[in-house]
C-alpha cells in the first residue's frame, strides 16, 4: 500500500508540473541507462518479435531478480550473465524500475523498402 | 516495504519516463532548437529518432545520400544465399512518420563557424547542433591496381552493404566448382571486427553446399584473427574442414584485377573471385570538412556527449570515431553512441546537465552457417579519471560455442536495432 501512495504522489507531482530540473536530469539518466538494453530488447523494451524477450511492463521484482541471478551466475544464459556483470546493483534496480513502468506492447518494426532492391 | 529518498527518485524517474513514452509529453509549441544529422545509418538514424522521441519540440533533419537503408549486419548471409537483399533493405518512411525530416542529398561541407550544413545542390541548412555519422570510406592510396572504377568493379570490397553485396553474390554464383575465392583483410581497426571471419564462414557454407571442390584462401594482414579467434577456428576446422586456408601477416602490396591476383610482399595469390577489403578511415565528409583528428583516419570525441573534440556544436558518431579502448566499430556500438549523443544534444540545447556517467553495451553476433550463431559482448562505462569509455572488468565475453538458439537472438537483435533506427 505504501507503494501505491508513492505512485499517487508521483502522479500528482508530474501532473502538477512540479518536476524541477534536478528531477528531469534523473529521468534522463535512468532512461539512458535503460536505453542501453533497447538495442537487443527493443525500443522501450518492447521487443518487435518477442525475441529477445520484451521487458516492458513486467514486474519490477521479477526483472530485478532475473538481473541479479544473471549477474551472480545463478541463472543460465547465453549472454545476459556477461551483460549484467557490467552494471552495479543500483543500476540494475533503476533499469528494472524503468521497464516495469513502461506500457507493454511491441515496438514498430522497420519498414521494408518499397519496391525492394 | 519502505522506499528511501533515492529509491523514490528512481521511481519518479521511471514513472515520468513512461509518461513521455505513452505520449503525455507536450508536443506543441515553438521549436526549441534545430538538429541536423548527416548520414542515416545505424548511428545517424537512431540519433535522429531519439532526439525527436525524447524531445518532440526540437526540429530534426536527416540528410542521407541513399534512398534506402541496407544493413551491414546480416549482409554476409546474402553471399551464401542464406538470406536475400530484400530482407536487409529498409525505407525511411518510419522515421518520417515520427516527425523527422529526411532529405535525400549529398553533404559537401559542415561549416561549424556559420553553423550550417551545405549540400551538393547548393542549398544549406542551419543548425544549433549537428550530428555527423558518416561511417567509413576506404583508403585506396596504397593499392595502385585498384585506382580505376573498372578494377574496383572486378575486385569488390562488399564492406558497405548494398550493390556490392549483391554483385559479390553474383560473382560467387558464377564461379566454377573447383574455383578459388581469395579474401584479403586489412589491418585493424576496421568496421565490424568479426565480420571478415563470418564472411569466410558464409562463403564456405555456400561452397560446401553448391561447389564442394572449391577453396577459400584468407589473406589476413593481422597476426591472427581479430575477433572470436577460437570460435571461428572451431567452425573452420569442424564444419568446413579442408576448405579454408588461413594465412596470417599477409600484408597487401597490390592487386592485379586483370590477372585476378592478390600481390603480397613476398607472394602472389591467384583466384577466380577476389574480395579485397581496403583499410578504412572516417567517411569522406569527415575528411573534406576537416573533422579527422587522429592518425589521419578517425574523429576524436568527448564520450559523455559524442561532441567533436575540436569544435563545440559538432557531434560525431559510430565507426568514424576514434574508438575508446576495446570499443569495436559495430552497429551495436553506433546505436549506443546515438542514444548517448541524443540525450546529450537535448540537454545541451535546453541548458540541462549532461549525464556525466554514460554506459554503453555491445553485442556482435556472427553466423557460422545459415542458422548457428556466436556472440562477443562487452559493457563500457565512462571513466572520469581517463575521460574515456572503459570496458567494465569482469563483464562481457564470448559464446561457449555457436548455437541455433543464438541464431534466433541474432535475428531478434536485428529486428530490434532496425526498429530503433527506422521503425
Amino acid at each position: 500500500m505504501k507503494k501505491l501512495s508513492i505512485v499517487t504522489a508521483c502522479a500528482a507531482i508530474l501532473l502538477g508540473g512540479a518536476t524541477n530540473i534536478w528531477a528531469q536530469d534523473q529521468v534522463a539518466q535512468v532512461r539512458s541507462l535503460a536505453a542501453t538494453c533497447f538495442t537487443c530488447h527493443g525500443n522501450e523494451g518492447r521487443s518487435v518479435g518477442g525475441v529477445p524477450p520484451a521487458l516492458a511492463g513486467r514486474d519490477k521484482g521479477e526483472l530485478l531478480q532475473a538481473l541479479r541471478d544473471f549477474k551472480e551466475g545463478k541463472r543460465p544464459a547465453t549472454i545476459m550473465h556477461q551483460h549484467a556483470k557490467g552494471y552495479t546493483d543500483q543500476q540494475l534496480e533503476a533499469i528494472a524500475g524503468y521497464f516495469s513502468a513502461v506500457k507493454a506492447g511491441p515496438a514498430t518494426p522497420a519498414p521494408a523498402a518499397r519496391g525492394g532492391n | 516495504m519502505t522506499l528511501n529518498r533515492r529509491e523514490f527518485m528512481k521511481w519518479m524517474a521511471a514513472t515520468s519516463g513512461a509518461a513521455a513514452v505513452s505520449g503525455c509529453a507536450s508536443t506543441a509549441g515553438p521549436s526549441a532548437g534545430r538538429v541536423v544529422v548527416v548520414g542515416g545509418g545505424y548511428g545517424g538514424a537512431t540519433a535522429a529518432r531519439y532526439v525527436k522521441e525524447w524531445s518532440p519540440d526540437i526540429d530534426v533533419t536527416v540528410i542521407e545520400r541513399n534512398e534506402v537503408f541496407v544493413s551491414c549486419p546480416i549482409s554476409n548471409l546474402v553471399l551464401a544465399g542464406n538470406t536475400q537483399m530484400s530482407n536487409i533493405t529498409m525505407g525511411y518512411e518510419g522515421l518520417r512518420r515520427r516527425g523527422v525530416r529526411v532529405v535525400r542529398g549529398e553533404v559537401v561541407a559542415v561549416d561549424a563557424a556559420a553553423r550550417q550544413v551545405r549540400l551538393a545542390d547548393g542549398s544549406s541548412l542551419a543548425y544549433d547542433r549537428v550530428i555527423v555519422s558518416p561511417g567509413v570510406d576506404f583508403i585506396y592510396d596504397s593499392i595502385p591496381g585498384l585506382q580505376s572504377a573498372d578494377a574496383r568493379e572486378r575486385v569488390l570490397h562488399a564492406w558497405k552493404a548494398g550493390p556490392e553485396t549483391a554483385a559479390l553474390r553474383k560473382q560467387l554464383e558464377a564461379m566454377r566448382d573447383g574455383g578459388v575465392f581469395v579474401f584479403h583483410i586489412p589491418v585493424a581497426p576496421f568496421r565490424c571486427p568479426p565480420g571478415p571471419y563470418e564472411r569466410v564462414c558464409q562463403v564456405a557454407d555456400y561452397f560446401k553446399r553448391a561447389k564442394p571442390k572449391s577453396k577459400i584462401i584468407v589473406l589476413d594482414s593481422n597476426p591472427d584473427l581479430v575477433s572470436k579467434a577460437g570460435l571461428f577456428r572451431a567452425a573452420w576446422n569442424g564444419l568446413y574442414k579442408g576448405l579454408i586456408e588461413y594465412r596470417a601477416n599477409s600484408e597487401l602490396a597490390d592487386v592485379d584485377a586483370k590477372g585476378m591476383t592478390v600481390k603480397l610482399t613476398f607472394d602472389d595469390v591467384k583466384g577466380d573471385v577476389l574480395n579485397v577489403v581496403p583499410p578504412q578511415r572516417a567517411g569522406d565528409i569527415a575528411r573534406t570538412t576537416g573533422l579527422i583528428t587522429a592518425n589521419q583516419r578517425w574523429c576524436g570525441v568527448d564520450w559523455t556527449t559524442c561532441e567533436w573534440v575540436a569544435v563545440k556544436g559538432v557531434h560525431v558518431l559510430g565507426d568514424a570515431t576514434l574508438s575508446a579502448p576495446a570499443m569495436p566499430k559495430s552497429a551495436s556500438m553506433a546505436n549506443q553512441h546515438a542514444k548517448v549523443c541524443a540525450a546529450a544534444v537535448i540537454a545541451l540545447i535546453k541548458g540541462q546537465p549532461v549525464n556525466p556517467q554514460p554506459m554503453m553495451m555491445n553485442t556482435c553476433y556472427s553466423f557460422v552457417d545459415g542458422k548457428s550463431v556466436m556472440h562477443v559482448a562487452s559493457v563500457h562505462a565512462y571513466d572520469s579519471k581517463d575521460n574515456t569509455m572503459m570496458p567494465v572488468k569482469g563483464a562481457g565475453g564470448l559464446s561457449d560455442k555457436a548455437s541455433e538458439l543464438e541464431g534466433t537472438y541474432a535475428w531478434g537483435w536485428a529486428r530490434n536495432i532496425w526498429s530503433e533506427a527506422l521503425g
